[in-house]
């Protein structure tokens, strides 16, 4: 089950999106509170949002965004009934990827 | 000013008198008018908020964070748990009045027969005995708090319904008052020194959240991701003021959420909530 | 995941279970990345050097950008940021955090019919500018505001 959800629905002739991902974010300087050892690096470093098949998104991102990520975007003239698919790779090569459709 | 000392002072307030004959509602009455006339530009409706009533910028936070909150996985897990049949088939559902669907908000409620202040938590925890499985401790968040982090939204929007309606019950309600006034810990404060003397006031970079309306938001996710309980939050209070605590589900704690949530009666239930 | 989708991402995959796994619509287009993860931006403890390795240096102060971030924050982990460019033909908007060890938070490249907006939540390592900067029709705009984080919240 993937761990992307996401929420779109129009807003006049505007989709609003928005898109929780569930992922530990991790910057690669934080200390493991037992072991005193850094704990590695795993943050999502890549995000594409595309509409109707057509990229509307495209992010790079680094350890900076919390844990769980959220992101929200707007994009003109999406249509209702139109799908969102929202897809990640992170620095550890792992992907997941969700689609939605337009309420 | 002085006018407003002395009225508060009649009614027993400000020098922490504890009325020797107990009315709860009166309680809570008092309780109210003292917040309102202390900060009257926060509507006693947004005090289910605690502290964000009192900061438009943290409030802002709050719903920006709510809108979509990051712990969703964990209510998650929590439905998991709630909906996996115990070993002999059975689930909480089938022990719970209304299948466990707005109920949390007449707990704690007294017990007549047991003698005692049984909570929502309790209730959990006899339906898992009662059905052959090992209780959860009330301190584990992983187990207790994650569970209760799905089963209270079952009751969201219901009003806080708490009854003290015979002796037995007065007396818990009155030891759960007792505490709540009492000073205590190297520091010498009681609940009231914070969260009704300085509700809305800071304490350091930190402000206090009046006591009503404390009771209908648990659990929190604080910072978006450590999930307390309200019973673990009164662990973290006590150690604050330097006193050791019980553990969560001792009876002076259930007599203190007994207290606690008639204080927040009336207000509507909304658990698993992000605080700072 | 399913189970098809893990084999194909971990490689296992031959052309037959490429075909597969494209008709069974498990190859996404619009997956593709525009470009490499600027890595020397996301890793550099330099706020100006994150900023020329993203080409966006020189930007000029810009009302039409609307940063909006607390003014204390609730959980310095968790920072709501909202970003609104009212600048015509808004192509990238790139968000900083002066005081973060590495200061370079997200670059958003927004394109077909996407509004100069985004909305996430960040990590702030201490009180500090938070810098927004957008790139529209060739040239460089900014944004600030300052974000106070405290450790507080009477920890339980």
């Amino acid at each position: 089950m993937s761990g992307i959800r996401i929420k779109a629905a129009m807003s006049g002739d505007t989709a609003v999106i928005k898109c929780l991902m569930q992922h530990p974010m991790e910057t690669g300087f934080r200390k493991d509170a037992k072991t005193g050892q850094l704990i590695p690096a795993h943050f999502i470093n890549h995000v594409v949002a595309t509409v109707a098949d057509k990229t509307v998104v495209d992010a790079q991102w680094g350890g900076g965004i919390s844990a769980n990520p959220f992101l929200g975007f707007r994009v003109k003239g999406a249509k209702s009934g139109d799908k969102v698919v929202i897809s990640w790779e992170d620095n550890q090569g792992e992907k997941d990827s969700a689609d939605a459709t337009i309420a | 000013m002085k006018k407003y000392i002395l009225a508060l002072a009649g009614l027993g307030i400000i020098f922490g008198a504890i009325a020797a004959n107990a009315d709860p509602e009166a309680d809570r009455m008092k309780m109210l008018t003292y917040l309102e006339h202390k900060n009257p530009e926060v509507k006693p409706a947004d005090y289910i908020y605690g502290a964000l009533a009192y900061d438009p910028d943290a409030k802002s936070q709050y719903d920006s964070i709510m809108d979509f909150p990051p712990f969703l996985d964990l209510i998650d897990k929590g439905e998991k748990m709630w909906n996996t049949p115990f070993k002999n088939g059975k689930t909480y559902a089938d022990c719970m009045p209304n299948g466990g669907k707005m109920i949390a908000g007449n707990y704690p409620m007294f017990d007549e027969a047991k003698g005692k202040v049984v909570t929502f938590e309790d209730v959990i925890n006899d339906c898992r005995v009662a059905n052959g499985e090992e209780p959860y401790s009330y301190s584990d968040m992983k187990t207790m708090g994650v569970l209760t982090s799905y089963a209270r939204t079952l009751s969201d929007g219901m009003k806080m319904n708490i009854k003290v309606d015979s002796p037995a019950s007065l007396k818990a309600f009155d030891d759960g008052k007792k505490t709540y006034y009492t000073r205590t810990g190297q520091l010498n404060f009681s609940c009231a020194s914070c969260h009704l003397d300085n509700a809305g006031n800071r304490i350091r970079s930190e402000i206090l959240s009046p006591s009503i309306g404390q009771a209908v938001h648990f659990p929190v996710f604080r910072g978006g991701d450590k999930l307390v309980t309200f019973q673990n939050r009164f662990v973290g209070c006590f150690k604050q003021v330097r006193q050791v605590p019980d553990k969560e589900g001792s009876t002076r704690y259930n007599n203190l959420e007994y207290f606690l949530s008639y204080m927040s009666n009336g207000l509507p239930l909304k658990a698993s909530v992000f605080r700072k | 995941m399913n189970n098809e989708r893990r084999q194909i991402l971990k490689g296992a995959g031959t052309a037959a279970m490429v075909a597969v796994a494209a008709s069974a619509g498990l190859l996404k287009p619009g997956a593709v990345f525009a470009a490499d993860w600027n890595k020397a931006a996301f890793e550099t403890k330099d706020m100006a050097a994150a900023i020329t390795a993203l080409d966006a240096s020189g930007a000029a102060e810009s009302d039409q950008i609307v940063l909006d971030a607390p003014t204390i924050a609730e959980n310095g982990t968790r920072v709501p940021i909202k970003v609104t460019s009212n600048i015509p033909n808004t192509e990238h908007i790139i968000l900083l955090a002066e005081k973060n060890g590495t200061p370079l938070l997200a670059d958003f490249d927004l394109m077909n019919g996407t509004e100069g907006y985004v909305e996430t939540m960040v990590k702030l390592g201490g009180t500090g500018n938070v810098r927004a900067i957008v790139k529209a029709g060739g040239k460089v705009y900014t944004a600030s505001k300052e974000v106070k984080v405290t450790i507080g919240g009477c920890g339980g």
